[in-house]
């Protein structure tokens, strides 16, 4: 098996297609230009995350990040809506717990806009008051939406008792309380202190030159300024499971339940990552989801899904089994489950398996990077997880080069099948 | 430059070819002219059924093979089944798509439909159909489509009755499966890295010895218009109520289709032609957006008109402001389509709608999954023409079709209106 064999190395993002400039305000703008494309991306983030935030106010950055369009010192919400969907383009702008980020997307003749767009609401939002009562009422809505979610639900009872009194562990969103506290001037001074241009990274991909590019990006963002802007804290240690946890969220009158089951993970740039990413794509991924998929899914009919993630972040990360299953099969389910990081973790991976899952994370790759939009979030966890430009042309290397037992080893050292996170959600057993 | 190929083999099989050369990748689709439509009571799901049956294994290539040969090559395959059709697809690195035609001309025919693997996936099915009832707005358009037609099998959900889940035999099956998938009821479509002339050679290699088959004479089934505005009520678990109003729709190969689709445009925000890579444009400048939300009588709207053989429905759902009732909504929801029959739009509104639909198209072209689907997709109710000419008979919708429209399809008196009631709440049509 030759791993390598359908990858164009040279096609894939390098220091030679890529351009990244730092300005002198602090941003770094990373360029890929796509000459066939008619179309531009830009993505991007700040270091305005809900790190920032107290247990009390929970869901600030959250808030903030989604207000930031509703209105600004040129233009009114209505306004800026209107410029941007009469051009086919779209924009918005979101939040997770290191940083606050945006993405968009135009017909290339309408990057300026986008740009424009961008910066007005970065810089120059007013928040207006009747926006964030009706903000305040929409996601009061998606909180309620959520309570009823058995798939949320289990997700966010799982990051809680993983990550015990750590933002990892908190809802980006809030929680009904927080939201209900949180006032105008929380928001604008979330905004005054955390959105400034230090550290802050933009990505454009498509059909723009560098030049022209960066060009625009300097127009538009050059002056961004903010000497008041805080840099993230220090956060609490995670610490290890030292058992097994486990909890159950009554949803009434819901058929399916959902159960998510797992540990912590590695950082995103730890020499771990790579090889239990490996691992965890034969426990619950390649294939029809892997070797979960095939005992929960195909042998026992149990789930329509069943299957592993791998979420590596800046100071730790999680690793999980998702599966929904039928209230009556909850406890079947997690049983087998069980097994499987049993057999995972005392039996290992034999090569085959091992050539599988680094032929499918090479071969793969072409895919992920076809459009713009891949390209974009590629090059932006370049930047977030600092893996350099060349990154993605050492790729295929640094894939094969991993052994099974590497993969076992790194996945010992965080999944311990008598220490887990066990959260389900859903109507009781009948 | 692109070029396309459109044939048709001996036995009949139609093949459209597109050559993109943007990435080394192919997609590969087959689709066939059997879905929802083509069910009776009492075997509704037999479709879908089928579809999942499909990954299960032929005689070269077992249940468990197929999954890993195909991500082994870093490819991606799915299948969908429809109101009117079903489809598959593969998209692999270029020097691998052997493997989907191998995979797609073995499985025209050859499908093992194991009796215990039958079993095992109904109860995958079963639980993929109780995860879908956990959503309120599930059960709403379930309740919606059965009000709405009297004869016609889109009164069910394409996954099927739960009771026909659970007696529907393996012959069922089989013989469904056998009568409907034959080439000259089936259409492939190929997009990617690939010479049209090679191509075509490989093809007619792997299908030409398939015999031709009869394909089961359409079905004809007679529904008559709504007699009158009808009302539904579902009640579940939630605190979030919803409103859907569904309007019986023209035909996609009518121009009313197209007249109505600027409608929903201008109510409910643009939406194309993507299935795949391309994320949607927001509607907050849409009518109803402004005078729903922006009004805090709710707190989202879309619309969804689709694409079907026989007329089916166009409907608009709004998630209900929490401090408002579904009576509220409807109310201000009727000024708007009233508004709409009453007074022609500006021409400069269809204008921008266009230009919407043309960006849609621009973003959902980077995607080379996507390109194949569109080469396939509008063979299934109406012509490939159909989806060629698509912005260009947007361009001849006048502001007298946009009214005529409102006005014969947006009747009152030919609509379903349903409403989902949080247990415990007063509602509805009080």
């Amino acid at each position: 098996m030759n791993p390598f064999a359908s990858i164009n190395i040279q096609s894939l993002p390098g220091p030679d297609d890529t351009r990244r400039v730092v300005l002198q305000n602090g941003i770094t703008v990373l360029v890929r230009p796509n000459p066939e494309s008619a179309s531009v991306v830009i993505s991007g983030y700040l270091q305005a995350g809900s790190l920032f935030e107290s247990d009390e106010k929970a869901g600030l950055a959250y808030f903030t990040a989604t207000a930031l369009m509703r209105g600004t010192a040129r233009r009114s919400f209505q306004e800026i809506f209107d410029a941007l969907e009469s051009a086919g383009a779209s924009l918005g702008l979101g939040c997770s717990v290191h940083t606050a980020s945006f993405g968009g997307r135009a017909l290339a003749e309408d990057l300026p806009l986008l740009l424009e767009l961008l910066a007005e609401s970065l810089c120059e939002p007013v928040f207006p008051a009747e926006y964030i009562e009706r903000m305040r009422a929409h996601i009061m809505t998606s909180l309620a939406i959520r309570a009823q979610d058995t798939a949320d639900m289990a997700s966010l009872t799982f990051d809680r008792l993983l990550f015990p009194g750590h933002p990892y562990g908190r809802a980006d969103e809030g929680y009904p309380e927080t939201i209900a506290a949180i006032t105008r001037d929380d928001i604008v001074a979330f905004h005054r202190r955390h959105y400034g241009p230090r550290q802050m990274v933009l990505v454009i991909t498509g059909g723009i030159s560098p030049d022209a590019a960066l060009e625009q990006v300097e127009k538009a963002l050059g002056s961004f300024a903010n000497p008041d802007q805080q840099l993230p804290p220090v956060l609490p240690e995670v610490k290890p499971l030292l058992k097994t946890i486990r909890q159950h969220v009554k949803i009434p009158g819901k058929s399916q339940a959902d159960l998510v089951i797992g540990s912590l993970g590695p950082r995103r740039n730890s020499d771990d990552y790579l090889p239990i990413s490996l691992g965890n794509n034969i426990l619950g991924q390649f294939g029809m989801m892997g070797r979960i998929g095939d005992v929960v899914r195909e042998q026992a009919g149990l789930a329509y899904y069943a299957s592993t993630s791998l979420n590596g972040w800046i100071e730790s990360g999680s690793w999980e089994v998702s599966a929904g299953v039928n209230p009556d099969n909850l406890t079947r389910a997690t049983d087998l489950i069980l097994q499987e990081l049993k057999h995972y973790i005392q039996d290992g991976i034999s090569l085959e398996e091992m050539q599988d899952s680094q032929a499918n994370f090479i071969g793969r790759l072409p895919l992920s990077l076809e459009s713009n939009s891949g390209v974009a979030n590629a090059l932006l966890n370049l930047e977030r997880f600092q893996l350099g430009l060349d990154y993605y042309r050492r790729y295929p290397g640094l894939v094969a080069a991993v052994t099974p037992e590497q993969a076992l080893e790194a996945s010992r050292r965080y999944l311990d099948p008598r220490h887990l996170v066990i959260a389900s959600a859903g109507s009781k057993k009948s | 430059m692109s070029s396309l190929v459109e044939t048709k083999l001996p036995n009949g099989l139609t093949v459209h070819l597109k050559e993109i050369h943007t990435a080394p990748l192919i997609s590969h689709w087959v689709w066939y002219r059997v879905g929802l439509r083509n069910e009776i009571p009492g075997k509704t799901g037999l479709s879908h059924w089928v579809e999942h049956m499909q990954f299960k294994g032929t005689p070269q290539m077992p249940a468990g093979v197929l999954d890993k040969a195909i991500s082994r090559d870093g490819g991606f395959w799915n299948a969908f089944t429809y109101l009117d059709w079903t489809a598959y697809f593969e998209t692999m690195p270029a020097d691998k798509i052997d493997l989907a035609l191998n995979l797609e001309s073995e499985r025209m025919t050859e499908s093992l439909f194991d009796l215990d693997e039958v079993e095992s996936e109904g109860t995958v099915i079963i639980s993929e159909r109780e995860g879908n009832e956990n959503e309120p707005l599930f059960r709403l358009g379930e309740a919606i489509q059965a009000a709405a037609f009297q004869r016609h099998p889109y009164r069910f959900e394409v996954i099927g009755e739960m009771e026909d889940l659970h007696t529907i035999q393996r012959d069922d099956l089989y013989n469904h499966y056998r009568a409907h998938y034959v080439p000259a009821n089936a259409v492939l479509a190929m997009a990617g890295d690939f010479d049209s002339t090679e191509m075509l050679k490989k093809i007619a290699a792997h299908y030409n010895r398939i015999p031709a088959g009869q394909p089961p004479a359409p079905p004809e089934i007679q529904e008559a218009l709504p007699a009158g505005e009808q009302r539904v009520e579902v009640s579940g678990p939630g605190e979030t109520s919803y409103l859907t109003l569904a309007y019986r729709a023209p035909v996609a190969a009518a121009r009313d289709f197209f007249a109505l689709t600027v409608v929903d445009s201008l109510l409910s925000g643009p939406s194309g032609l993507n299935m795949f890579g391309g994320s949607g444009i927001s509607n907050k400048t849409s009518r109803l957006y402004r005078a729903l939300v922006e009004k805090e009588l709710a707190v989202s709207i879309n619309g969804a008109l689709q694409a079907t053989i026989d007329p089916y429905l166009y409907s608009l759902t709004a998630t209900v402001h929490p401090g408002r009732s579904a009576a509220d909504v409807l109310t201000a929801l009727d000024e708007q389509i009233d508004r709409l029959q009453q007074s022609p739009v500006a021409e400069e509104e269809i204008r921008r709608a266009v230009k919407q639909a043309r960006a849609l198209f621009a973003y959902g072209s980077e995607n080379i999954t996507n390109q194949a689907f569109w080469l396939g997709y509008a063979e299934m109710f109406a012509t490939y023409d159909w989806f060629t000419s698509y912005v260009q008979t947007l361009e001849t919708i006048t502001p007298a079709d946009v009214q005529h429209a409102a006005q014969t399809w947006l009747q009152a008196g030919r609509r379903v209106t349903g409403i989902y009631t949080p247990n415990g709440r007063q509602e509805a049509f009080a």
